[in-house]
């Protein structure tokens, strides 16, 4: 269904549905597209915010399983966010990072670092630098709590047998703690690289794809061809993205029964 | 020398873990605090309490916003979704897991790449033109049934291998029905993961914004978080109004989330443990 449209020049302005070829593949496709950047942008979404969660998230979940008194407050606290939904978190960041308004440059001024005020959403050297850092803020504590949940899984006594051979910390974190949360960061891969290949109303919310086409991923590129009403290019896009993530999630399942028959 | 070197990696600590934590929960108290200003304190924006609580605010939020009806809106799609999603998924996981044949482990195979695989949103808005769903309370709470599902029979699919086969026999020796086994034998047993799924189900359904963005274009009919993004939009020089009716989006959320902490967290981490 999806992919034939995907054929075809459905728009809003006619009623006729003609069919087209491949001709709204050969526009994203075409050299020099302006898609080709979107594609990018979303592979550069997908890289860099799940490595700006996943390892600070590793060092908190170290730090929170360390017996440190109140632990479990910070826990709930970190998490909360993650239950949040989407839209919420955005507008709350858009007031936030507002350019005159917003808190953060707000109080900058009010602390004398007037020039560490930045355009944070606006300005397209600090747009992306603003959706890590509000998407890490969301997600930081949901990758935390699965690296928890693994590290508990861990027997103290090969800790203390490292010590007892005189293991420093990364030493102990390089050969026992990350070997033993192989399951734990697969997850966390999985989870992170689906959900950010499909990344929408962050996004959506906090740049809506600007400065110019700076932040554009695909999902916001599909509803900018379903707002202009030329559906035809918005299912191809989309098609493209659904044949993307088919391959991962195959790739994803083999991976995760694998796992299953191995216990 | 050792034990003081121990003491101030202590300090460190606990000083990295309140400060991680204070960033979380700075942006919430600017937005509490904020929306109990008057207008121009709240243009200010800043941590200073509030010269006097303006509840105010959150009733002009609520009627301006129309918060009433997209409450109800968000409740009737999340419970009714929610309901059809967590009883569909139970039958489904039931059957493909105690039919272990290659088609069943297909079907199986193929309901989980749901969970991942994005929706083709606007070949969709096709079939509801066709089904004359656009637009209508009942489309959307199909859609969102459907679409969770999938989650549904990922998490159900491995607590129906728990519950042993020797009590279906049992129950069928003494004459129950294909139905009376379901209902009265095994979905008793799966509440705990039942509750799970549906916590979880519904808070992703109450936070879902980009399916009514596409198929609702009807003020009457919009759940919160459109709501909210359109309020944002339209009194974006009035700060304590916007404060207040995100903190009113946020409210039924955070009570979940105090009340059934225990099942989300380990729901949102099950498929983590269990593979």
């Amino acid at each position: 269904m999806g992919i034939y449209y995907s054929f075809t020049d459905w728009n809003r302005y006619s009623d006729q549905v003609r069919f087209v070829g491949l001709e709204n593949y050969r526009a994203i496709f075409a050299a020099k597209s302006v898609y080709y950047q979107y594609i990018g942008n979303t592979l550069k979404f997908t890289l860099i915010s799940n490595l700006v969660k996943i390892i600070p998230a590793l060092f908190l979940a170290l730090l929170f399983t360390d017996n440190l008194r109140g632990e479990h407050v910070h826990r709930t606290i970190l998490f909360f966010p993650a239950t949040l939904s989407f839209i919420v978190i955005g507008l709350v960041f858009r007031s936030i990072l507002h350019p005159e308004m917003g808190f953060l440059n707000q109080t900058l001024r009010n602390l004398g670092l007037g020039f560490a005020a930045k355009g944070w959403l606006i300005h397209p050297r600090w747009a992306w630098f603003s959706i890590y850092a509000v998407d890490a803020w969301r997600g930081l504590g949901y990758v935390m709590t699965i690296f928890i949940a693994g590290l508990q899984s861990i027997p103290r006594t090969y800790y203390e047998a490292a010590s007892i051979d005189g293991a420093g910390f990364f030493h102990k974190l390089f050969s026992i703690t990350i070997p033993m949360l192989k399951p734990a960061i697969t997850v966390n891969l999985v989870f992170g690289i689906t959900y950010s290949l499909r990344v929408f109303d962050i996004i959506f919310v906090l740049t809506n794809g600007g400065p110019g086409r700076v932040t554009e991923v695909m999902n916001t590129a599909v509803f900018r061809e379903f707002a202009l009403g030329t559906y035809g290019v918005g299912v191809a896009l989309s098609t493209v993205l659904f044949v993307v993530m088919g391959v991962v999630s195959v790739l994803v399942i083999r991976l995760m029964n694998r796992g299953e028959v191995e216990q | 020398m050792n034990r003081t070197r121990r003491q101030v990696y202590r300090i460190i600590q606990y000083l990295v873990a309140c400060l991680i934590s204070l960033v979380v929960v700075i942006p919430f108290v600017v937005i509490v605090n904020n929306s109990l200003k008057t207008r121009e304190e709240a243009n200010r924006m800043n941590l200073a309490l509030p010269s006097k609580l303006q509840w105010e605010n959150y009733r002009v939020a609520i009627e301006r916003g129309k918060l009433g009806i997209s409450f109800f809106n968000s409740t009737l799609y999340s419970a009714f979704a929610t309901a059809i999603a967590t009883l569909v998924g139970a039958m489904t996981a039931f059957v493909l897991a105690r039919r272990k044949t290659r088609f069943s482990q297909m079907c199986y195979f193929f309901l989980v790449l749901g969970i991942t695989l994005p929706i083709n949103l606007i070949a969709l808005i096709r079939v509801m033109q066709v089904l004359h769903l656009v637009n209508t309370r009942l489309g959307i709470i199909l859609v969102y049934g459907g679409m969770n599902v999938s989650f549904a029979v990922f998490i159900l699919y491995g607590f129906v291998g728990t519950i042993p086969r020797e009590l279906d026999e049992a129950a069928i020796i003494d004459g129950a029905s294909p139905w009376h086994l379901f209902f009265r034998i095994i979905l008793p047993l799966l509440r705990p993961a039942l509750t799970t799924v549906a916590v979880l189900t519904f808070m992703g359904i109450w936070n879902d914004f980009m399916v009514p963005l596409y198929i609702l274009n009807r003020a009457s009919l919009w759940p919160m978080t459109l709501a909210v993004y359109n309020f944002f939009g339209l009194y974006q020089q009035e700060w304590h109004l916007v404060f207040a009716d995100i903190v009113l989006t946020c409210l039924p959320i955070f009570v979940i989330y105090l009340f059934s902490q225990r099942y989300i967290v380990s729901g949102m981490i099950a498929g983590a443990v269990k593979q």
